[in-house]
């Protein structure tokens, strides 16, 4: 078939660059129009050039909650995509058995965050919550609300009820895709546990994990509700991450300007370290 | 290395079966012995895969006993009855090296490591891969995955028995003969205890020494390759092995032999001596297309049957003829000639009538 060059054909791809302009890039460009800008009404904006990102960079108070929120992500990492895997490992292959664990596993995940952060907040107390009266009675002196360690092993905790059932079941659907043979063959070659871990279980999750390690860092870098409502950044600042001191930053102070710049960063950032991700695993074992 | 030996053994995979049919294996008893090379020949669904699961330990049988060496392993998992199985489909651990596949199930048993070097690279030269032992499992085409997997059943020295199941599927027709004869070589050098799993004759008669056929989940006939050609132990085997397979017949009894509509074909006295005492009303023959015979002129003891179809196979001829209702297959040779709806003469010759009661094959008692 011969082909006929007729650059009318641009005109095919406007459907899908509408659809984008109105999903991403319109409204991220009015956030970029605010971050070169200082803007005091209607008709009064000045053009700032790269001031605001300036000021927000060398800012104490964001750089010491951006570096709160990677400790977090870092942290929410650690413990759920292992714990995730454990659990997956774990539970009934299938059955009744396996419906009802699936169904246990998955509440959390049915539950909206500000209740997530409300069932915490007096679920840890230490008057009438029966988890912090539990910890006070065993004779350790747990106040989340005035101690900073005690404030984020709570937030955590409450992360990890709240999150790491995605994991397992993502982990889950990925193990049971494996089929039967292989641990046949595994039982065959006389592989230990540990063995069918590593060389059947684990390389085969890898395309989920991938998944769940990018869903985890994401949500997890961009978490507000949950603390907000928990511990509501206290004590002092301790708990307060990134998104919570934007919205401070943004409709608190109305800074506009610093705020749209901050965003930008903080897109960048979560765009960048998602890549990172991606490409670290899926090149980890590439080809010889 | 060890003999195994099947006793009383019956498997259902339903947890209540009722009735025969719920049985994938019926009621079995066999013994492969010490360093045989076997093959258990049968169609789909006959039970031969269950078998072999039952043998390596995979699958606990309902009923019956497994012996090893005279010990029972019911209750042993694969890995203590030390067994080395290659399945049907490849299986490979495909973050591993193809070396490091196959030193996987020796790094298991813990092999010193000299060890495991030079019996990869004697596997990997065997099966002719050992230019890619550092290549990723992954990336191999299936047939080199299928001879990873088939590397990683034959790496280990100590094994009680391989087993085999349809190990060929994969592999092209002109790599699947190379292979068979590598297994065969494999099998005289290190002598172990092979059992092959297939449901092509010409696969399991290259292969074994004897050869298990199985149907309705039982084994009807164990023998020799001659054997199961020359008398098949039932009408099943006699249709099953040869190509194309045994003609047979339903007969019933007449005077000095038995007769199907109104042919008579006399049987030996022994035969009738035995069909005397059968009150089974279910009678067949049975005799090859090989051992019936066609000549152009009338005799005493032949049949004249009409020429129905001649298919020439390029070394042989196929002749189908109608014997009174009867269809039957002669097989004859290349100079055959002889036009469609012309009459013919059959005769066949008495030693190559087998007579079948109740589906299995009546033998002269010594």
């Amino acid at each position: 078939m011969d082909k006929i060059p007729d650059n009318r054909a641009w005109w095919l791809v406007l459907p899908v660059f509408l659809l984008v302009a109105f999903s991403a890039l319109i409204p991220l460009m009015t956030v970029v129009n605010y971050s070169v800008q200082d803007i005091f009404g209607p008709g009064q904006a000045y053009y700032v050039g790269a001031e605001w990102f300036k000021e927000v960079l060398a800012d104490e108070r964001l750089q010491d909650s951006l570096i709160r929120q990677f400790v977090f992500s870092g942290f929410v990492l650690l413990i759920q995509i292992p714990l995730g895997i454990g659990v997956a490992l774990m539970m009934p292959k299938s059955g009744i058995k396996g419906s009802l664990c699936l169904i246990l596993i998955a509440i959390p995940l049915l539950i909206p965050w500000n209740v997530v952060g409300t069932i915490w907040q007096i679920f840890a107390r230490g008057d009438i919550g029966l988890f912090g009266w539990g910890i006070n009675q065993l004779g350790i002196d747990y106040n989340y609300t005035g101690d900073t360690l005690d404030a984020w092993l709570t937030v955590l905790l409450m992360d990890v009820w709240h999150w790491t059932p995605l994991v397992a079941l993502l982990c889950y659907s990925g193990l049971r895709a494996i089929p039967e043979a292989f641990y046949q063959a595994a039982e065959i070659d006389r592989a230990s546990k540990w063995a069918v871990f590593r060389y059947i279980q684990l390389p085969r999750l890898k395309s989920v994990l991938i998944i769940a390690v990018l869903l985890r860092f994401m949500d997890s870098f961009m978490i507000y509700i949950e603390p907000f409502v928990l511990t509501g950044g206290g004590p002092g600042s301790s708990t307060t991450f990134l998104s919570q001191t934007l919205t401070t930053m943004a409709i608190g102070q109305f800074d506009l300007g610093r705020a749209a710049a901050f965003s930008l960063i903080y897109f960048l950032i979560v765009l960048l370290i998602s890549w990172l991700f991606f490409t670290a695993i899926t090149h980890a074992d590439k080809e010889k | 290395m060890a003999e195994i030996q099947l006793k009383a053994l019956a498997h259902s995979y339903s947890d209540t079966p009722t009735g025969p049919d719920d049985y994938a294996i019926r009621q079995l008893d066999h013994v492969w012995h010490k360093g045989g090379a076997y093959a258990l020949l049968g169609p789909s669904g006959c039970g031969k895969s269950t078998m072999l699961n039952i043998i390596s330990g995979l699958i606990q049988p309902s009923e019956g006993e497994v012996l090893f060496d005279g010990k029972r392993v019911n209750e042993l998992s694969p890995r203590d009855r030390n067994i080395a199985q290659v399945f049907q489909f490849p299986v490979i651990y495909d973050s591993m090296t193809v070396y490091e596949n196959l030193a996987f199930p020796l790094k298991n048993n813990k092999v010193p490591a000299s060890r495991i070097k030079v019996r990869v690279q004697e596997i990997a030269e065997v099966l002719e891969i050992e230019d890619k032992l550092h290549k990723k499992a992954r990336n191999l085409t299936a047939d080199e995955k299928q001879k990873v997997s088939m590397g990683r059943g034959l790496v280990r020295e100590d094994v009680s028995a391989i087993l085999f199941d349809e190990p060929l599927t994969v592999i092209d027709p002109q790599l699947k003969w190379k292979l068979r004869r590598k297994l065969k070589q494999i099998h005289e050098q290190f002598d172990i205890t092979m059992v092959y799993v297939t449901h092509d004759q010409l696969e399991a008669s290259t292969f074994a020494d004897r050869i298990a056929v199985m149907y309705d989940g039982q084994v009807v006939q164990f023998g020799t390759p001659t054997e199961l050609f020359e008398a098949p132990n039932h009408t099943f085997v006699g249709y099953f092995i040869g190509s194309p397979g045994m003609n047979i017949v339903e007969v019933e009894r007449c005077s000095d032999g038995v007769c199907f509509g109104s042919t008579v074909l006399p049987l030996e006295s022994w035969q009738v001596d035995i069909l005397k005492r059968m009150t089974s009303g279910n009678l067949k023959i049975g005799i090859r297309p090989e051992f019936i015979e066609i000549s152009p002129i009338a005799s005493d003891d032949t049949y004249e049957a009409n020429v129905q179809d001649i298919e020439d196979l390029g070394t042989y001829k196929i002749v189908t003829v109608q014997l009174g209702e009867q269809e039957l297959k002669v097989r004859q040779n290349e100079e055959f000639e002889a036009s469609i709806d012309s009459p013919v003469h059959l005769s066949f010759p008495k030693q190559w009538l087998m007579l079948y009661v109740d589906e299995f094959l009546v033998q002269e008692q010594q």
